[in-house]
């Protein structure tokens, strides 16, 4: 069992992503990246999906990666990491190695669609590994595609904003109640504004026997359209604006692990975006009422999902 | 076939089911069951994830299988370039099946020769000792340091996935000999952290690939050796060609696959009425042994290319193309009369193949386009 992070101090200092790669300057998925390694122990073996990340990190003929790194398509991280256990394992049995802790990364377009039903599968079959999304909220890398992860109202370069339509239409795809529902022994969301909170949860993770998972909203410069040193503020207003709740799932008992008992206002947070510019002209008022909307519901949706499930898995008592 | 999985030792198993190539995943799940399998099988939820379950235990070092067939392999399609252009020495048993639209279960070889230069040694079986013999021989030339590729044992779907016969097996123990266990040079190791599918430019793509071929190049010299270090303790031996009355034929016919069997018993029997046939089954596809194939057609007056795919607007199907290619270096100029035979499933007999030995022996073939036998009118 991984005991949870206090303090700063407690992190190691050598770095599992080595600076100089070719990420964006205030890309939120390398910090997503540096938060949940140093929160995992040394020898975890790293597969990836295809995505900004990996092209960034991995240039032939040089490395970002002080860990052993894999990658080999957009939708198959997860089984590629299926693979890592089951070879592994097999290895064990003879007495040729040892099982490593296994971290996977995919972006939202590799997790939300194109990746989802390696996902599944690999959840499903109980492999022992810890998926983090780090979500984006379209195709960066192709140059800002919408993706199930884009949500209401965000402008991409396939949501376009005319006088017909104005931006995306559709909602976000509730990705991790799609994990939950694989009654996976943990599954949280998590913010590169919240560290701790975050490094608790990958510690969390780690430390069940069986498939868990991260959701990590990485804020991005270039596709949400905000100046680069703005990320962190991002990623809080997000969380503070309840748009993006921190919450874990763990054994299926819903806990809200940041609670926002007074919120910010929604547009607070989505004014300081380039992508949601069209959402303040009066045309598209009814458009904004219904994301407020969405998110005041989803949040009171995991209030009484907390409560419930916290009484439902109480602990019998004689 | 699972039994030859079994004794090579193998770590992984991941694999999809799919007809006719279900009968192999089965068996190894009752190995499994048994406790006679000691691997891990992931009995994965695609044929993709199935070959990305193979990168992932391969690049840890285990030894790894998988079977498929048909829509199976074309879904595997981006994965199998994946895995030979990581150098992983993965073995895939291919119960060759014709490609849907129409969807149909039987065989020929269109799925594998679609995926024919994604970089993977190929060789197809004429019986069941021969999918027995060369899935073992396959592990050791694809883990070989000079060769480190992805292997395909094909076989038809049916014809011989299904087929009962008589197999002589081996002992476990030579096997393991032979085999040894996998040493990869390069392997997922936390105290030597590297990284695997990095991203290439203009500047070094070319390189990687010219490495690849050239390990495949290799793999035409090393099939050798394996094949007379195998023969040493199984007596057995098929060559990367297998030549039937080839240095006294008048037509030659070059063929791949079961039906090899089957037209030499043609042959024969022209053979027996006075007629010279001969016919020179290809084993080894890729590499291609274009020598051995070329030094066996000097003599001949006229070459019959047989395949078991369709190439729609193609010259010829690939195997005549290659033959054609070979000739054509070695400056051999012949008749190559190109037939087409078997599509989706449908039998070759020896009659058919006296009537095809027939329809080059009529004259010169040059000129002529591909037959299509057997096809209805």
């Amino acid at each position: 069992m991984l005991e949870p992070i206090k303090g700063l101090k407690e992190l190691p200092t050598e770095e599992p992503l080595s600076p100089g790669h070719r990420l964006c300057p205030g890309c939120g998925a390398s910090i997503v990246v540096r938060q949940v390694l140093l929160a995992a122990p040394k020898d975890t073996i790293v597969a990836e999906a295809t995505g900004c990340l990996e092209v960034s990190t991995a240039l032939y003929p040089y490395s970002a990666w002080n860990r052993p790194w894999i990658h080999s398509a957009f939708e198959n991280a997860a089984a590629v990491a299926s693979g890592i256990d089951s070879g592994f394992k097999a290895l064990a049995r003879r007495g040729e190695g040892k099982e490593h802790p296994i971290i996977v990364f995919g972006g939202d377009g590799g997790t939300y669609d194109i990746g989802i039903q390696a996902l599944s599968g690999a959840i499903e079959r109980g492999h022992k590994f810890l998926y983090v999304c780090y979500d984006n909220e379209a195709y960066m890398n192709t140059g800002i595609q919408r993706s199930g992860g884009t949500p209401r109202g965000a402008w991409t370069t396939t949501t376009q904003v005319g006088s017909a339509r104005a931006g995306k239409q559709e909602t976000k795809k509730d990705l991790l109640s799609i994990v939950v529902a694989h009654r996976v022994p943990y599954a949280a969301t998590a913010s590169i504004s919240h560290w701790r909170d975050l490094m608790t949860k990958v510690r969390k993770a780690l430390s069940k026997d069986g498939p868990t998972f991260l959701h990590v909203m990485a804020p991005c410069t270039r596709g949400w359209r905000f100046d680069s040193e703005k990320t962190i503020r991002m990623a809080r207003l997000a969380v503070e604006t309840r748009f993006f709740p921190l919450y874990e799932v763990d054994n299926g008992v819903y806990k809200i692990t940041f609670p926002v008992s007074s919120p910010k206002p929604v547009e607070e947070y989505l004014k300081l975006q380039g992508r949601y510019s069209h959402m303040f002209q009066p045309q598209n008022a009814a458009a904004l009422d219904t994301i407020k909307k969405e998110v005041d519901e989803n949040y009171r949706h995991l209030e009484k999902l907390s409560q419930f499930t916290s009484q439902l898995y109480a602990p019998q008592t004689a | 076939m699972a039994e030859a999985v079994r004794q090579c030792d193998v770590d992984v198993v991941a694999a999809y089911p799919i007809t006719p190539q279900t009968i192999i995943v089965e068996k190894l799940a009752e190995y499994v069951a048994d406790g006679r399998f000691k691997g891990e099988f992931v009995p994965v939820e695609s044929e993709h994830s199935a070959l990305s379950a193979c990168v992932g235990a391969s690049a840890t070092g285990a030894r790894v299988f998988t079977a498929t067939s048909s829509q199976g392999l074309a879904y595997m399609h981006e994965m199998l370039y994946n895995v030979s252009g990581m150098r992983f020495p993965i073995v895939m048993a291919v119960a060759n099946r014709a490609l849907s639209a129409p969807l149909v279960l039987n065989a020929d070889h269109s799925d594998m020769m679609a995926s024919r230069d994604s970089g993977w040694i190929q060789v197809y079986a004429e019986n069941v000792e021969e999918i027995y013999d060369r899935t073992i021989q396959l592990f050791r030339l694809s883990e070989d340091p000079r060769v480190m590729l992805p292997s395909a044992i094909n076989f038809e779907g049916f014809i011989l996935s299904h087929d009962k016969e008589r197999v002589r097996l081996l002992e476990d123990e030579p096997i393991l000999k032979f085999l040894g266990r996998p040493r990869p040079k390069h392997k997922i190791d936390p105290d030597a952290p590297l990284t695997f599918g990095a991203i290439a430019t203009p500047d070094t793509y070319y390189e990687f690939r010219m490495q690849q071929t050239e390990a495949m190049n290799n793999a035409l010299h090393v099939f050798e050796e394996v094949e007379m270090e195998f023969e040493s303790f199984s007596g057995r031996k098929y060559g990367a060609v297998d030549a039937y009355n080839t240095d006294r034929a008048d037509v030659i016919m070059v063929i791949n696959g079961s039906a090899a069997g089957t037209m030499r018993a043609a042959a024969r029997a022209l053979n027996a009425a006075g007629e010279k046939a001969g016919v020179l089954a290809i084993k080894l596809y890729r590499p291609f042994p274009m020598e051995q194939v070329v030094s066996h057609l000097f003599q001949t007056k006229a070459v019959i290319t047989m395949d078991r795919s369709i190439s729609p607007g193609a010259p010829s199907g690939p195997i005549s193309e290659d033959v054609k290619s070979a000739m054509h270096l070695a400056g051999l100029t012949k008749p190559v009369l190109s037939v087409v035979y078997g599509i989706g499933g449908r039998d070759l007999s020896v009659e058919d193949g006296k009537n095809i030995f027939g329809m080059a022996k009529e004259g010169n073939s040059f000129g002529t386009p591909t037959v299509m036998y057997g096809v209805k009118a």
